[in-house]
């Protein structure tokens, strides 16, 4: 089989459909008509940017320029990390210490599947890192920001009860430890749910793509599998180091907390 | 000396310099918003602040922070509760204290949500008090009690003093309960922190 090759007429096909939406939208007077087509002209314009990006890439394999790349879309995900978070720590510790976690994890592991598991040559080889980079970094965020969001938010929320126990002679760790604990199994559910609805309820997109494009299923359930179980340890690791180094940024050196070191979005 | 303070300063407040012996109690009052919650918060090191304190010679900054608030307790106006029963939140306690309070053993049964104020504040002594401190901080246990549950955590805090040599601080508003308390103080006018015998 070979891949059937979509024309711009294809595309526009879908897009009126988009458009289709919007017009609907507007007339229910919804508020999002705006947002559906910016949205949808901001899909079209980044994608045909990463397409050039990656067609140049790809045809001048040379580890500087993905190592480039690699850094651009980890300092984006940062951003998203913090853009997404209600409470977040003031100044550079908030873009700091998710964009740290998610370098941590995602490009250890990345390194570790392309050297050790996937094997290529050589192992920067851009047709499999940056795409597996691009699957860690955007579900690592995901991970990380939710654990984040919610660590700040309890902390905030129930800072008498920290203090309280604080007072009773607890140490920092023992005062925030059960919302620690809380703030990781958040950042971690939607991955352990991914894992467990694969296959069933949803055919991963990774998947699909491949399947699409004309791999053997066997050949690209496998990858998807390799996939799923790096992406989890990925955000596993990484909403530990946030979640860690942010509930220990709540608390000074004689342990007091301190929540002015948050702002409110 | 028990507790030795040297200019302890925070927000605009005069620096503070005092001494608490063992067994002693002081009282500190002034108006809502002076700042008495804050220093005694300074006191037990949950907020930053200048000064040097000393507990039995050892210098607050050289023991590690919940060390420190182990030895300097502080029983805050409104208690905390985290879990679903009373007894969850004790590892320890003294059983003539319990009684001594006005409870039965059962009360580790019973649930936080049907407490009274008057219940919780007294349990909230009990649990403050099974660290052992050496120095207690009351930042007004007993303002919206009523006279019996006031009168049985008065007793208890005095019988402390006596009996183990524990140090009292108790912010107070009213002249009554500070009549039946000590004659030392320190009240805090304007930015300044007075010495005061009653």
């Amino acid at each position: 089989m070979t891949l059937v090759v979509l024309t711009p007429f294809d595309l526009a096909l879908a897009a009126s459909l988009v458009v289709l939406l919007a017009l609907l939208s507007m007339q229910l007077k919804l508020g999002i008509a705006r947002q559906l087509l910016l949205s949808g002209l901001r899909t079209v314009a980044q994608l045909m940017l990463i397409g050039l990006i990656l067609k140049s890439i790809f045809s001048y394999v040379h580890l500087g320029w993905i190592a480039l790349l690699s850094i651009v879309m980890l300092l984006l995900a940062g951003r998203e990390v913090m853009s997404r978070q209600k409470y977040r720590l003031k100044g550079w510790w908030g873009f700091g210490l998710g964009t740290l976690s998610m370098f941590i994890s995602s490009f250890s592991i990345t390194l570790i599947a392309l050297n050790v598991i996937i094997n290529v040559e050589p192992w920067y080889t851009p047709q499999y890192a940056i795409p597996l980079l691009g699957m860690m970094l955007g579900n690592t965020m995901n991970g990380i920001s939710l654990g984040q969001d919610r660590l700040n938010q309890s902390a905030w929320q129930q800072r008498s009860i920290i203090e309280a126990r604080l007072m009773l002679g607890w140490t920092w760790s023992q005062a925030i430890a059960d919302i620690r604990q809380d703030s990781i199994r958040t950042g971690m559910m939607p991955i352990i749910n991914a894992m467990a609805a694969a296959g069933i309820v949803s055919l991963p997109g990774m998947m699909t793509g491949q399947i699409l494009a004309g791999t053997a299923p066997m050949e690209a359930v496998k990858y998807q599998i390799l996939i799923m179980f790096l992406i989890t340890a990925g955000t596993g690791f990484g909403t530990f180091v946030s979640v860690w180094f942010g509930s220990r940024r709540l608390f000074d050196e004689r342990e007091r907390l301190r929540l002015e070191r948050l702002q409110v979005n | 000396m028990k507790l030795v303070v040297k200019n302890l300063q925070i927000l605009k407040l005069s620096p503070w310099n005092f001494s608490l012996s063992e067994g002693e109690c002081i009282f500190l009052s002034g108006s809502s918003g002076s700042g008495k919650t804050r220093l005694l918060r300074a006191l037990a090191d949950l907020d930053p602040h200048q000064g040097e304190l000393t507990l039995d010679g050892e210098s607050q900054l050289s023991t590690p922070a919940h060390a420190w608030r182990k030895k300097v307790a502080f029983l805050p106006a409104e208690s905390q509760w985290w879990y679903a029963e009373v007894g969850e939140h004790f590892d320890d306690y003294d059983k003539t204290l319990l009684s001594q309070l006005g409870f039965t053993e059962d009360v580790m049964g019973w649930e936080i949500a049907r407490l009274s104020s008057g219940e919780k504040q007294r349990l909230a002594l009990l649990r403050a008090l099974a660290q052992s401190p050496e120095v207690l901080l009351l930042d007004e246990p007993t303002a919206n009690l009523d006279s019996q549950c006031t009168h049985v955590i008065e007793k208890t805090v005095e019988q402390l003093r006596k009996d183990k040599g524990m140090a009292v601080i108790w912010v107070t508003h009213d002249a009554e309960q500070l009549s039946r308390l000590t004659t030392q103080g320190w009240v805090i006018e304007g930015e300044v922190i007075k010495e005061r015998t009653l």
